[in-house]
């Protein structure tokens, strides 16, 4: 419905906002590097839906690694790490 | 595993040597002396964090108020605060029984008569709240609408744009002006008194102009800077609007967050709205275990609460789930499915008597204690 007419027809970018960290897909490479540090496979890493509005955004496929730098209160920033996955 | 210091105590070290001048000698020592310090700090393997946390939440969680409802400062718009707003948090309820949002207006908009315009633009207007009467006249079968011109004015609604709702959503019906009254009649001969009724129901809830589900606004100013606040959310149109700060503007509806913003900005959401509602009634929790019950209701890549559906419900042992809540129906679920138990976690362990595997009772983790009984110096307990 076009009721508010003075809409922008741009979208907004949702990374702006300022409860929407720094994401970013890593290598192949670096999520190698990643799963021997932490000792971990694939499925054991925190997971992110591919319907996921960021992981739209960014164009991500099922099996890549999302890393996302958030500011913490305690650390300053620290890194987590998402596997998309589908829904 | 070689841990490295996090950024923010590193930041500390360095700008403190730089106002006392240190060289870079001393700076390695701090450093060195910090990481002790740091590395002393840490959790070691095995500490129950979730018990913990749970712990350090639930006790101060019985001094918050109890009362569901508070009006905040002047406003008429009500909120739900304390002990009722928390449950919901950890409960993950798909819709916060107050929904509100806090609308922050772009640098050149932060001004009284600019908030009040874009608080009147952003209001729902449904025929309901500008008409006096909607009724049915069954003898002529039509619907007619008293239109109430005060309040229209009010509330800054045109004719036409009146017109122009029901002319878009209401294709069977032809629509006529006569004074104040608008009067509906339906383009076939033949309709039903319960067709009639029903178009009576669907005019009455048209909406005209607005966002959808914004039901109060309160234009206010907050710090030096007018903001709007609103009961009813719908991030998605209003972070749309050119008006307003898309950075800032948030609603208190974590699962609309996560459908706009992703989870990660969810998680964050949840861990800001934990920590405001138990800093508003004087309460203070570390805020480690708030951020821990955030990512664990996170982890999935959807918000789970703390409940049997949520994060208890999916958990891999039968009998902690069992213990939970409903043990009866997870225990014939989980023979009718044919489920193993492993005996990994605490709480089937505690039911069968057996050590528990935290803390002491993990020393395989610590010791590496190795197939034939030999290990690294320390001896199998």
């Amino acid at each position: 419905m076009k009721m508010i007419e003075e809409r922008d027809k741009e979208e907004f970018d949702i990374f702006t906002h300022r409860l929407v960290p720094r994401h970013r897909i890593i290598s192949e490479e670096e999520k190698r590097e990643l799963l021997t540090k932490y000792n971990a496979k694939l499925a054991d890493l925190p997971r992110i839906l591919i319907t996921d509005p960021v992981v739209r955004k960014l164009g991500a496929k099922p099996g890549d690694v999302i890393e996302i730098t958030r500011s913490s209160p305690t650390a300053g920033e620290t890194k987590y790490y998402r596997v998309v996955i589908v829904e | 595993m070689n841990l490295e210091l996090p950024p923010k105590i590193l930041e500390e070290i360095n700008r403190i040597c730089e106002e006392k001048k240190l060289g870079k000698e001393e700076k390695e020592k701090i450093i060195a002396n910090v990481r002790k310090a740091w590395e002393s700090c840490l959790i070691t393997p095995g500490v129950a964090i979730g018990v913990v946390a749970a712990q350090s939440i639930g006790e101060p969680g019985t001094q918050l108020t109890m009362r569901t409802k508070l009006t905040s400062g002047v406003g008429e718009i009500t909120i739900t605060l304390g002990l009722p707003r928390l449950i919901e948090i950890l409960d993950a309820k798909k819709e916060p029984s107050t929904p509100t949002m806090q609308i922050y207006l772009k640098k050149e908009y932060r001004n009284a008569e600019d908030a009040k315009r874009v608080a009147k633009k952003l209001l729902e207007i449904t025929c309901k709240n500008i008409a006096d009467e909607i009724t049915i006249d069954l003898i002529e079968k039509r619907i007619e609408i008293l239109l109430n011109l005060k309040k229209m004015k009010a509330l800054g609604v045109r004719f036409d744009e009146v017109n122009a709702a029901l002319r878009n959503l209401l294709k069977a019906f032809k629509i006529r002006k006569k004074e104040n009254w608008i009067i509906l009649t339906p383009k076939r001969r033949r309709i039903g008194v319960k067709e009639l009724y029903d178009a009576k129901n669907f005019v009455e809830n048209l909406h005209i102009k607005g966002i959808h589900g914004i039901k109060q606004v309160l234009p206010i100013k907050e710090r030096d800077e007018w903001i709007i606040k609103t009961s009813g959310s719908n991030l998605k149109d209003v972070l749309k609007l050119k008006e307003v700060d898309p950075t800032r503007t948030i609603t208190n509806d974590i699962f609309e967050v996560a459908r706009v913003l992703g989870i990660e900005a969810a998680r964050n959401m949840i861990v800001e709205e934990i920590e405001r509602t138990l800093s508003e009634q004087g309460v203070v929790v570390d805020i480690r275990h708030i951020l821990l019950i955030a990512d664990l209701m996170c982890w999935s890549g959807r918000i789970r609460g703390v409940t049997r559906y949520g994060i208890t419900g999916e958990k891999a042992s039968v009998l902690t789930r069992a213990s939970f809540e409903i043990p009866l129906h997870h225990l014939v679920e989980a023979s009718i499915f044919n489920e193993i138990d492993e005996f990994r976690s605490i709480i089937p362990n505690v039911i069968a008597n057996q050590p528990i595997p935290i803390g002491t009772g993990i020393p395989k983790l610590i010791y590496g204690v190795s197939e034939d009984g030999g290990n690294r110096g320390a001896k199998e307990k």
